[in-house]
């Protein structure tokens, strides 16, 4: 069965997200943070909230107790649902449109909005909005959106702050970490806010004062500790491989987000460094070979090679590397356990914006193993890797988001 | 006697059988489209779904979805070598300014071939069969047939009999000149050899695949004669391009319609601050809705002998369409040389701000500056666009509301522009099954 929509290449339709139970709303946070993160949270002044961006329909997980008093929605009942909700009719879309290109390029973003309570009085709030990626290898967890009441006493007509000024997050050591400015971008941004309504060029815009701004400030670095402390991610072991994948540049949160959804078992190398190191292994991958991620993070594939490995079959790969083709070989693989498996392999060049080969994708099939190739042939179904992968390297990269800035 | 408009250009080649189309053919043994061998034949067939709205979602973990099977094939196509060149190692960027134009440096997409003399006085056209047209290609360059699967969810057969035994099947082709990773071709009913010229039907068709793929990156185009199109056999374009194209970010005029012309609601933008001017329809109760007002004006313009392209966007909830007369200025001499010399033939994927360049000191030194000097000349003045507009309303049964209504709100003078339409998303997220 083929679909589309949400479960396509592309984000979830602009539609209100189903109400989803309570448990898997809270497992959002509890699966990447300890159960103590909720009551540590439910301690924080202010109005805030989490949403997940890789949820259908980006919704909200989590709502701070000073949520209720500021907006009149009862926590429980924005759990759910999009970020959206808080917006309305003359809720300019200019600004609107800022937000959410901030979400989509994960970068932090602070504007003045008006925003709707529960009973639809307009009020004006200060929206700080931050995301929440993982430390070590970059994915983006969840964004954070505090809302900060802007008084009414200063009416000059003024445009809503934009973008993060340096320095407005301190960089955190631990699991969990805030990254600033972040040149890519994801899919999330569209269902984050609303787009059907169209801003009515009502009253100027309300410019938050400067001490509303660091009320902002210090309650998203407050949610951050309360996130770090709490983290289960640390105690994380590093393995003896670490030293080695040094070096490698680290991939765009966006294109860790592209290449995490592609279904097949595939790696990619870095085609230009030395001995062509991993940077890339897909879950799929990680289930085959029994490796972690940062085992196998910087490493050739060659350690998939055994004894019982066609030295014929990784010549010709080696050839077809050295003249850029692709080419698809069957060979014995070995697992970290040592148990072998038969590999339909698809070796592939891929090229960035500038026409040269940047990466190499090395698509495994284990030939003995049941899979839906959804009336394809495997060897066209494992191709599906190949295509995604190269419209999000020439996407991301023709707008300079392939990688990670250095740090 | 009549006169006759005409430039020189080289058609840009879409299908490996193009080139030869002209010279007599022994008999097909070929596997081609055409009636003798395509309706015995087995394709790959995409069904799609009746309801773009409406999806189970139960398959979702293993299903694949549009997008992805298009994107499967193409590159199964470029692994048996059918591509004339690899599009993926032609340099491209989004030049640095507000809107981001995607230039392209393609030195090889236009063979050194002599250039053909292509009438562009005349928009409708008899459909020619002894010229080339989508019923000789081979059928190793259709991707798959594309029907209403008319259920709630929709199928991928990798080989399934022509289905329709009504009418011909709607075929999805590589165009092997491709402008970028999955560039394809859809035609509609192919075996009924349709001149390029949009219908309601075809039209809705379009419309169907650009809300199937629900991807606001895979849009579709569509050329007229006089506007670029090479090839007289009715066929639209898309591709998947994972950042904004710049007409989709340009502000744009809501035109207020009045009460009675909005029952389809469809509403009718004029596009502002860019280079060529444009009318946006958008929304619609049902994607028939949009189909028939958009098309209504494409009948008016192609009856009227005005060339014209088309967008088709965000998924199909945006359609932007430009009359335009850039051949008919090159027809009569008023492009400048130095135009003319970038070989650049403004169509869709150029007006959006998708330019392909053949030169690299065009494409090293393109700017802002530069690809709004290009399209500026393809952009009808602003009088004659006036008069095209009121025309195609009238057309599409739309009324304007009174001008006098929208002045009292505002004291300025020139419109305020309304902020552009959600951007599609910058950067590719791809969810693979």
């Amino acid at each position: 069965m083929a679909t589309s929509g949400a479960a396509g290449l592309d984000p979830p339709e602009e539609r209100e997200p189903e109400r989803h139970g309570d448990d898997r709303v809270a497992s959002s946070l509890t699966a990447r943070y300890s159960d103590w993160v909720l009551e540590a949270l439910d301690e924080l002044p202010g109005s805030f909230l989490l949403t997940d961006p890789s949820m259908p329909g980006h919704p909200i997980v989590y709502a701070s107790r000073g949520l209720p008093s500021l907006t009149g929605y009862a926590r429980r009942e924005v759990l759910g649902r999009g970020a959206r909700l808080f917006q309305g009719a003359a809720t300019d879309r200019a600004a609107v449109v800022a937000v959410r290109e901030a979400v989509r390029a994960q970068r932090p973003h602070q504007a003045a909005l008006l925003n709707y309570r529960r009973d639809g009085s307009p009020h004006w709030v200060l929206l700080h909005l931050a995301p929440v990626f993982h430390a070590r290898d970059g994915t983006l967890l969840h964004f954070l959106a505090v809302q900060v009441p802007i008084a009414a006493n200063d009416k000059r007509r003024a445009p809503p702050c934009r973008g993060a000024p340096g320095g407005l997050l301190a960089a955190c050591r631990e699991e969990a970490r805030v990254e600033e400015d972040f040149p890519c971008a994801s899919h999330a941004g569209k269902v984050f806010v609303d787009m059907d309504k169209r801003g009515l060029e009502a009253e100027e815009p309300r410019v938050a004062s400067d001490s509303e701004k660091e009320e902002a400030i210090s309650t998203a670095n407050s949610i951050v500790s309360a996130l770090n402390r709490y983290s289960k991610l640390t105690g994380l072991m590093v393995s003896g491989k670490r030293p080695d994948s040094v070096g490698i540049p680290a991939l765009s949160s966006s294109f860790n987000f592209s290449l995490g959804r592609i279904k097949q078992s595939f790696v990619l190398t870095h085609s230009c460094l030395p001995d062509m190191p991993i940077v890339y292994a897909s879950d799929a991958f990680i289930l085959l070979t029994g490796y972690s991620r940062e085992e196998i993070l910087g490493c050739n594939c060659r350690v998939l090679n055994g004894p019982g490995t066609s030295l014929e079959a990784l010549e010709e790969i080696n050839q077809h590397i050295c003249s850029e083709q692709a080419c698809t070989v069957d060979l014995l693989c070995y697992r970290k356990d040592g148990s072998s498996f038969r590999d339909l392999l698809h070796v592939s060049p891929i090229r960035d914006a500038s026409g040269k080969v940047a990466f190499h994708i090395w698509v495994h099939l284990d030939v003995g193993a049941k899979h839906d190739f959804n009336g394809l042939t495997p060897e066209v179904w494992q191709l599906g890797a190949v295509g995604a992968v190269r419209v999000a390297v020439r996407g991301l990269s023709a707008s300079g988001s392939l990688l990670r800035p250095s740090q | 006697m009549e006169m006759k408009l005409t430039i020189r250009r080289v058609p840009t080649v879409v299908s490996n059988y193009q080139d030869d189309a002209d010279k007599p053919r022994p008999g097909c043994g070929r596997n081609c489209l055409g009636h003798c061998c395509l309706p015995v034949s087995k394709l790959p067939l995409y069904a799609f779904k009746a309801n773009p709205g409406k999806s189970s979602q139960e398959d979702a973990a293993s299903a694949m979805s549009f997008v992805n099977i298009l994107l499967t094939q193409w590159e199964d196509r470029m692994a048996r070598g059918l591509f004339r060149y690899d599009v993926t190692a032609c340099e491209t960027k989004v030049i640095p300014g507000n809107l981001g134009f995607v230039a392209q440096l393609n030195e090889g997409r236009h063979l050194k071939k002599r250039p053909t003399e292509f009438r562009v006085d005349r928009v409708l056209q008899p459909f020619d069969p002894a010229k080339f047209n989508f019923t000789k290609v081979g059928q190793e360059e259709v991707l798959f047939q594309f029907e209403n699967g008319a259920g709630d969810d929709s199928y991928f057969l990798n080989s399934a009999p022509i289905t329709a035994v009504d009418r011909a099947p709607n075929v999805v082709a590589i165009n092997v000149s491709p402008i970028e990773y999955g560039h394809v071709l859809l035609i509609p009913r192919v075996l009924d050899r349709l001149p390029q010229r949009i219908d309601p039907e075809s039209f809705l068709l379009a419309l169907q695949m650009a809300a199937e793929a629900a991807s606001p990156y895979f849009r579709l185009g569509y050329n007229s004669l006089g506007a670029f199109a090479t090839i007289n056999h009715l066929h639209f374009q898309a591709y998947y391009l994972s950042v904004p194209f710049p007409v989709e970010k340009a502000a744009t005029h809501h035109i207020p319609l009045s009460e009675d012309t909005m029952k389809s609601g469809v509403t009718v933008s004029k596009l502002i601050d860019y280079p060529v001017r444009g009318l946006v329809f958008e929304g619609g109760n049902t994607l028939n809705d949009l189909a028939n007002v958009v098309s209504s004006a494409c009948i008016w313009l192609q009856d009227n002998n005005a060339p014209y392209n088309v967008l088709i966007s965000d998924c199909g909830k945006r359609v932007f369409l430009f009359p335009q007369c850039y051949a008919e200025k090159q027809a009569l001499g008023e492009v400048s040389q130095e135009l003319l010399d970038t070989q650049v033939n403004p169509a869709v994927w150029e007006i959006s701000g998708h330019i392909v360049l053949k030169r690299r000191n065009d494409y090293e030194e393109a700017s802002e500056t530069s690809a709004w000097k290009l399209l500026a000349e393809v952009s009808l003045s602003e009088e004659r666009f006036e008069e095209v507009k009121a025309y195609i309303f009238t057309a599409a049964g739309l009324v304007q509301a009174d001008e006098e209504e929208e002045a009292s709100e505002g004291e300025e003078a020139t419109y305020a522009p309304v902020p552009a339409h959600p951007l599609p998303v910058s950067e590719g997220c791809l969810v693979l099954q």
